[in-house]
């Protein structure tokens, strides 16, 4: 089936099989490596993406599903000249990822869950992310790093 | 995981979604957020031959007052429920579940008809919709009907839902206070070991999840309840006539115990939030 989809702001059309997950078709079809899948059951949120601005984990959503949609990925968060997304440079600056394999789909997650709670408390932020699981930081950086980022003022609605 | 190969077709309308079904119900499946069927789609236990994907008909997402009821179309996100100002008025008990649902990106995918639909006694919002006596209303070849939510719960992933039939709305009763929700469980976003909600509004009504094949009203403790009964003696009626499954989380045994606790803490938590 010809599907249509914007990633990253490039619009592009293919033939995909009807069942190809999106995160094969954003990995193998728009090779976009940065979006891993760790689970591939929906329970590690290391394939979140932001579809239509909503983070998805897409190891559960089917490529033909995203037809006509907006995706942003990892690879679309900082600027064309390598500036890092305010969320990004939080991470870094807070020591927010260890080996790194959580960060992109911590970072998405991060994404959608700062639009939807611009101000959030603590409690907020580990509720917001318990989708997304890290097996090295323990979370505690994860969480500053996100709490930094809402009160950067950098972040545009 | 890959699903087995299908046939996908993307509807415009309930009338194509019908058209489609109607062609051969038992190997086409309806597509709404896909975040039950996928998963068993990729294990291969489910391997329809045709997916109608009904994620984009237009018009079945709302939360609506209408006037003695909420109607709520079946399309409507878990997120979107969450945040409805109408549910959250009006329906509190159903806001607060759909928040309740798995982890934020399951709620921005998964629908209410999909969870109703599916009919998992280990799903939060048949639960919800029991409790505060829903009508789910389906559409179909032999035209509209309506079901009591205490006649659609069938069995295991069974429901009163024929084949070629699609779930557009579910009515509830308005129950601004006195309700309450309960789930327990020992990872964030993971499924209710068992889960309580408990309307008191009205004739009392409370409804339990993961406590048998399907999701069950505890109808020891709705018996105590309109007979006077005190909290704690109605809570302990909760698992009567029961047989929750034993899995790898808990036993019958424990399930039943867990039960009669939570129902406790929702019936003197929803008796408190009424006053
Ligand atoms: C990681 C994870 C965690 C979860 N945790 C929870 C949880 O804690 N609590 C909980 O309650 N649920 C949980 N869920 C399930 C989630 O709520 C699903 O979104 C929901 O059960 C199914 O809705 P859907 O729209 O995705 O349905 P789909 O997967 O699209 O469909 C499910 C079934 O219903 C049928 N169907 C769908 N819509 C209709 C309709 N309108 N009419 C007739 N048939 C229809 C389909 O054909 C299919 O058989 C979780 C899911 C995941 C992946
Ligand atoms: S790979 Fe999608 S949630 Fe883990
Ligand atoms: S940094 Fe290693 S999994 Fe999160």
């Amino acid at each position: 089936m010809r599907v249509t989809v914007t990633v990253n702001g490039t619009t592009e059309t293919h033939d995909v099989e009807t069942r190809m997950l999106l995160v094969h078709y954003l990995r193998e079809v728009r090779g976009l490596t940065g979006t891993n899948i760790g689970c591939d059951t929906t329970s590690c949120g290391a394939c979140t993406v932001l579809l239509d601005g909503e983070s998805v984990k897409s190891c559960t959503l089917l490529a033909v599903q995203a037809d006509g949609g907006e995706i942003t990925t990892i690879e679309g968060m900082a600027a064309p000249d390598g500036t890092l997304h305010p969320i990004q440079q939080a991470f870094h600056e807070h020591h927010g990822l260890q080996c790194g394999f959580c960060t992109p789909g911590m970072v998405m997650a991060v994404a959608s869950l700062l639009k939807e709670h611009p101000d959030p408390t603590e409690a907020e932020v580990r509720e917001g992310l318990e989708g997304n699981l890290c097996r090295c930081t323990g979370y505690h950086n994860i969480v500053q790093a996100v709490l930094a980022a809402a009160h950067s003022g950098e972040l545009v609605p | 995981m890959i699903p087995a190969s299908f046939e996908y077709r993307r509807a415009g309308s309930v009338e194509d979604a019908l058209g489609w079904l109607a062609e051969d119900p038992d190997s086409t499946k309806l597509l709404a957020g896909g975040h039950s069927l996928l998963p068993l789609m990729k294990l291969r236990l489910a391997t329809p031959g045709v997916l109608v994907d009904v994620g984009r008909v237009p018009g079945l997402s709302y939360v609506r007052d209408a006037g003695d009821h909420v109607a709520i179309g079946a399309l409507t996100r878990h997120r979107d429920l969450e945040i409805s100002e109408v549910a959250r008025a009006s329906v509190p008990l159903l806001a607060h579940v759909a928040g309740q649902v798995g982890d934020p990106q399951v709620r921005h995918r998964g629908t209410i008809g999909g969870s109703l639909a599916h009919g998992d006694p280990a799903s939060d919002l048949p639960a919800a919709v029991l409790a505060l006596d829903a009508t789910m209303v389906a559409d179909g070849p032999r035209g509209r009907r309506e079901i009591a939510a205490s006649d659609f719960f069938r069995g295991f992933l069974e429901t009163a839902l024929e084949p070629d039939e699609m779930l557009t709305e579910i009515r509830v009763r308005k129950a601004p206070s006195g309700w309450a929700f309960q789930k327990f469980n020992r990872r964030a976003q993971d499924w209710a070991i068992v889960g309580v909600a408990a309307v008191l509004d009205g004739e009392p009504r409370v409804a339990l999840v993961n406590m048998g094949s399907t999701t069950v009203r505890a109808r020891g403790t709705e018996e105590a309840l309109a007979a006077g009964a005190e909290a704690a003696d109605a809570a302990a009626r909760a698992a009567e006539g029961l047989e929750p499954p034993s899995d790898l989380h808990a036993s019958a045994e424990y399930r039943r115990h867990l039960a009669t606790v939570l129902v406790r803490r929702a019936l003197v938590e929803a008796a408190a939030a009424r006053g």
